[in-house]
């Protein structure tokens, strides 16, 4: 068990020391050694992004507990919140795009996305944990593969296999000709470019959220520590940034799952209207 | 079995960045997967069937708030009804107890004048019956005078026939011609 607990102590105990000079946080920091192997680690091998990311989900199972259990008609405060968030997912996100029978329908992939992705992301601006765990490519890839998958079956159920490839790369109107040029850019950006970007999008955006706050942070320390004279009073500027931009990572970690949920919905509902 | 590699590589490089490998996907396949149980199978459809059941209590409550608005109106339709109703009867007992009014006070007056008359029948029966019992008192006491004139007369001149029977006659046709002028003028 103290493995786990020294893997979550942040990472400055693998700094060199006193008077090393500023640290800046570099693409490593998110490769950490696994401390944990079981054979060759090919199948598992454990963090400290892991550790995180499992943390944050059992905080989050457990909060969806709490928030669902003895669901009543005049909620309390928990329920209240609870009912807010998937509210929100329902209301803003899947009936914006879907029918409202579609959005019922829909609602438990994108809720799932929404506070699934919110919960790992904002583990990047919590103490001790400071990482998100989405800035490895890992959860916003097989998010993106899921949602490729709905977005698919979802039109070929719609309106069949051939209508629905067919309604995607020969967009309607446009010159028989035209379609030598825009049948391939039709289909690299619905088949390939849909879950490439979701994939991109989320994982940098954690990643230089993270940077930002490491950097900045580093600084402060490095300013309060190490530096002479009027250069400590810096210290108070980078800090008051690194809190400004801590605020700013917790707007951007609702705002990534808040895309990426709408992305989905809006791909889902276009498949099942068709064009 | 934990054990600690002491030497693993750092970043992937490139490409590599965007490929996870199969401990992270398995990893994040588990986390993933629990998210998504506790919310399709745990928190949605919670949310739902609260949503649901408000939506129908809501709906309940605006059927019953409207039910009761179409009975109370209806109640007050009726009560006006009923109440024109009454303004009508009361009408009627007005007008019949006008009617009734006037029916006594024609009957009072019937009978009023029938017991005025029968009073003055009365009043004359007697005052005929008076006139006649003294009528017959009056006869009585001119016989009696007359008798006792008709002693005297006798008494005195009994020895004059002739005067005594002219007397007598004279006195009985007086009586006749009064008696019949007393009878006309009754």
């Amino acid at each position: 068990m103290s493995s786990f607990v020294s893997a979550l102590v942040p990472l400055a105990s693998s700094e060199d020391g006193e008077g090393g000079g500023m640290h800046m946080p570099t693409i490593d920091e998110l490769f950490p050694q696994p401390f944990w192997t079981i054979g060759d680690g090919t199948f598992w091998s454990l963090n400290r992004l892991g550790l995180v990311r499992i943390i944050a989900t059992l905080a989050l199972v457990v909060l969806i507990y709490l928030g669902a259990r003895r669901a009543r008609l005049v909620p309390g405060r928990g329920q209240s919140t609870f009912e807010l968030l998937i509210g929100f997912v329902h209301k803003q996100i899947c009936e914006a795009a879907l029918s409202p029978a579609a959005a019922r329908k829909y609602l438990p992939y994108i809720a799932t996305l929404f506070v699934g992705i919110f919960a790992l992301n904002i583990t990047g601006v919590i103490p001790f944990l400071d990482v998100s765990s989405n800035s490895v490519v890992a959860v916003p890839l097989i998010l993106a593969l899921c949602t490729w998958i709905a977005f698919v079956v979802a039109g070929i159920k719609a309106h069949g296999f051939g209508h629905f490839i067919a309604d995607n790369l020969f967009p309607k109107g446009a010159p028989k000709v035209m379609y030598i040029i825009l049948a391939p850019i039709e289909f690299l950006s619905t088949f390939i470019l849909r879950p490439v970007t979701l994939t991109v999008r989320l994982m940098a955006n954690m990643i230089a959220g993270h940077f930002l706050l490491a950097a900045f942070f580093a600084m402060t320390s490095y300013l309060f520590v190490e530096a002479s004279g009027a250069l400590k009073a810096m210290g108070v500027v980078s800090f008051i940034a690194a809190f400004a931009f801590t605020l700013f990572e917790i707007f951007v970690a609702a705002l990534q799952a808040y895309i990426f949920s709408l992305l989905s919905t809006v791909y889902i509902g276009l498949a099942r209207e068709g064009h | 079995m934990i054990m600690y590699l002491a030497a693993e590589e750092g970043a992937p490089e490139g490409i590599g960045l965007f490929i996870p490998p199969w401990n992270e996907v398995i990893l994040a396949g588990i986390c993933l997967v629990l998210i998504a149980l506790a919310v399709a199978k745990y928190g949605v459809p919670r949310y739902l069937k609260v949503l649901d059941e408000r939506a129908e209590k809501i709906e309940g409550g605006l059927k019953r708030a409207e039910e009761a608005e179409a009975e109370i109106a209806q109640m007050r339709s009726g009560l006006d009804a009923e109440k024109e109703q009454a303004r009508i009867e009361a009408a009627k007992i007005r007008e019949e107890a006008k009617a009734d009014a006037a029916a006594m006070v024609a009957a009072a007056k019937t009978k009023a004048a029938e017991e005025a008359r029968r009073i003055q029948e009365s009043a004359q029966r007697q005052i005929e019956s008076e006139r006649k019992a003294a009528e017959i008192s009056l006869r009585q006491d001119v016989g009696s005078l007359a008798t006792a004139l008709a002693e005297q007369i006798v008494g005195e001149a009994l020895k004059d026939k002739a005067l005594a029977g002219r007397v007598i006659d004279r006195f009985l046709a007086d009586l006749a011609n009064q008696s019949e002028t007393a009878g006309r003028g009754a």
